[in-house]
């Protein structure tokens, strides 16, 4: 099988005073053309990392320290700036999570979006803004060829991420990493952008992968989920299975920390304690602390193990687990 | 917000507003009349001038260090009076404003474009460039631009392309740092990685992105640096070291009246003096509201 990427025992460093930080370690996953991805995790878990190493935009002090990223055949590690810019922007694509911050608020869009085309394109100027109206207009942007004249600021939140996606989406890429893009949106917005996405998606057959916290937005988006934590992969598999039946305890935390699974008028659940420091975590599983399933096995790091169709890095998963646990958690 | 309503609020550009707020200030708008007066009037010397004084055929020895008000031997009035060589100072100050504001602008623009490319280019490379260009800026700003500038004009001689040599020398360093900084702060900012994962060119990155954002901070550098530079260039030419005697500017003309300026004869000295310092305070109070209206952090 040939997946359009491959990721397999990703890590990446980032070098700081108190030491060598291991913001992503062991990460692994296939991602098929048209195929979505949801990277779900904690703020810290290495899932934006994640992204911009696939990207090849870790800045120093960061480096991606070992294992390999195939996109489409051809080796991302240690490539060249040349080759991973043409690669940027044209066949992977990214969507940042502030669409305030990601325009450059002192250009045009029509400016900005030009510019793409041709750093990859050569074009004549009317051609690639003709292709950026109709790009404008797919992403649900009224009256695109006038809205392309203007600047950033004349756009309400939802359309300026609206113009993001449509930027990202110039070059019809292979596959588009969605850095938390609908986070700092209404959730009706959210909800329009979502959509809109997945049609996109789906009509051109690009790959996606979506990083969030938000298990309820990946819900209905993503075709396999990927759940990180202290920048290791805790479980991955089909979008229904793990949200259904999650097998690590972490992910089921997770789960039911979501407070629409709570009676009204009882204690908002949540996973005891916090996220560890990447810097302090010893052999043991970086879960240990929180998890209210552990044995003497944790104190080693599990590896992944296969249980139907995912695998999970844990050395007591969770096996059928019912689906109302409010009961015990109650206490 | 939706797609649904589709018009378009009209919103103040940003230059528009920038202007708006300017007129707030009544200190400000009479700064910025009087540079537009003092344009003005260095730009249309040749017309409104009553006089050449380049023109030594014109000059008259015997109309010399007329009190102003005084008439010469030709019927003429000279209202501020005229200098040691019967030159008309309302002209010479005319033509002197002229001299000394093009030093200032030229060397001032040339500053800034040389400082401005050096400072975002070390901050966009980093590295060892980033350490020579900013060792380099350290050890510049380290001497007194005055001592810099007179070496310089010792060792290159008089003329109006010299000295504006010598003025560039001591205040690229200036637009550098600041350039510098400007472009760390925006190199931080995520359209700037936005534009790296788009795969656009590192030049471009820097002309198109980090350039322009960077310029409010160089504008008021640049405002405050232009009325330094007039100030140094009338400071090397009262030294003598600045501009040749055909070209007086304003330093210049205040070198020449300071040896009648005990006999009484004040007017060869004192007006330019005025006009220097009219010009100097027009600017920087111009250049004080656009600091005002420009950082972000006084903003209301």
């Amino acid at each position: 099988m040939s997946a359009l990427l491959t990721v397999k025992d990703l890590r990446t460093e980032f070098a700081t005073r108190d030491g060598i930080l291991p913001a992503v370690a062991d990460v692994s996953f296939e991602l098929n053309r048209g195929e979505v991805l949801g990277l779900v995790g904690e703020s810290g878990s290495g899932k934006s990392v994640t992204g911009f190493s696939i990207m090849g935009l870790v800045d120093a002090p960061g480096k991606i320290a070992g294992g390999s990223i195939v996109f489409d055949g051809q080796e991302l590690v240690g490539a060249d700036d040349e080759t991973l810019r043409r690669l940027r922007g044209r066949r992977i694509a990214m969507i940042f999570q502030d669409p305030m911050m990601t325009l450059n608020p002192v250009l045009t869009v029509e400016t900005q979006m030009i510019e793409t085309v041709l750093a990859h394109e050569s074009l004549s100027r009317a051609v690639a803004r003709e292709r950026c109206v109709e790009v404008l207009g797919k992403v649900g942007i009224a009256s695109p060829s006038e809205r392309l004249g203007q600047y950033p600021h004349q756009f309400s939140g939802g359309m300026r991420q609206r113009v993001a996606i449509a930027i990202a989406m110039l070059h019809k890429p292979d596959l588009i990493i969605a850095d938390e893009p609908t986070t700092a949106l209404d959730v009706t917005v959210q909800g329009q952008i979502l959509y809109e996405m997945q049609q996109l998606v789906s009509q051109s057959g690009t790959a996606l992968i979506w990083i969030t916290h938000d298990l309820a937005v990946v819900a209905g988006l993503a075709d396999k989920i990927a759940v990180m934590y202290a920048g290791r992969i805790v479980e991955q598999g089909p979008a229904e299975d793990v949200l259904n039946d999650p097998t690590h305890p972490y992910t089921r935390g997770l789960l039911d920390s979501v407070p629409a699974t709570t009676t009204p008028g009882q204690r908002l659940r949540q996973i005891p304690g916090s996220t560890p420091s990447i810097m302090q975590l010893g052999a043991g599983c970086a879960f240990e602390a929180r998890c209210t399933h552990i044995t003497k096995a944790c104190a080693v790091m599990p590896n992944m193990v296969a249980i139907g169709t995912r695998t999970t890095r844990c050395w007591n998963p969770i096996v059928q687990q019912p689906s109302t646990a409010s009961t015990e958690s109650a206490a | 917000m939706s797609e649904a309503i589709t018009t378009v609020v009209k919103v103040q550009t940003p230059f528009k507003r920038l202007c708006t707020q300017f007129a707030e200030s009544p200190v400000a708008m009479v700064g910025l009349v009087m540079l537009v007066v003092v344009m003005f009037t260095a730009l249309f010397a040749p017309w409104i001038s009553p006089q050449n004084p380049y023109d030594l055929a014109s000059l008259d020895l015997m109309d010399a260090r007329l009190a102003p008000g005084e008439k010469g031997l030709n019927g003429q009035t000279y209202l501020l009076g005229t200098d040691g060589q019967g030159r008309d100072m309302v002209s010479a100050i005319f033509y002197g404003l002229r001299v000394s504001l093009y030093v200032g602008l030229t060397s001032g623009i040339i500053a800034l474009v040389i400082g401005s490319v050096l400072g975002v280019l070390a901050a966009h490379l980093g590295g060892r460039f980033e350490q020579v260009i900013m060792r380099l800026v350290d050890i510049q700003l380290g001497f007194p631009a005055i001592l810099v500038a007179l070496v310089l004009l010792a060792v290159l001689g008089k003329g109006v392309d010299k000295i504006i040599i010598a003025l560039v020398s001591v205040q690229w360093a200036y637009y550098a740092r600041t350039a510098r900084s400007a472009a760390l702060v925006e190199r931080g900012k995520e359209y700037v990685e936005a534009a790296r994962s788009l795969g656009l060119k590192g030049s471009r990155i820097v002309l198109r992105h980090l350039l322009p954002n960077a310029m409010a901070p160089l504008i008021v550098v640049g405002t405050v640096q232009v009325a330094h530079a007039i100030a140094l260039e009338a400071t090397l030419s009262f030294l003598g070291l600045g501009l040749p005697a055909t070209e007086p500017s304003l330093g210049l003309l205040i070198s020449n009246g300071y040896e009648y300026l005990l006999s009484g004869k004040y007017w060869i000295s004192v007006y330019p003096g005025i006009a220097l310092l009219l010009t100097i305070l027009a600017i920087n109070l111009v250049g004080d509201q656009m600091r005002d209206i420009l950082n972000p952090r006084l903003s209301r």
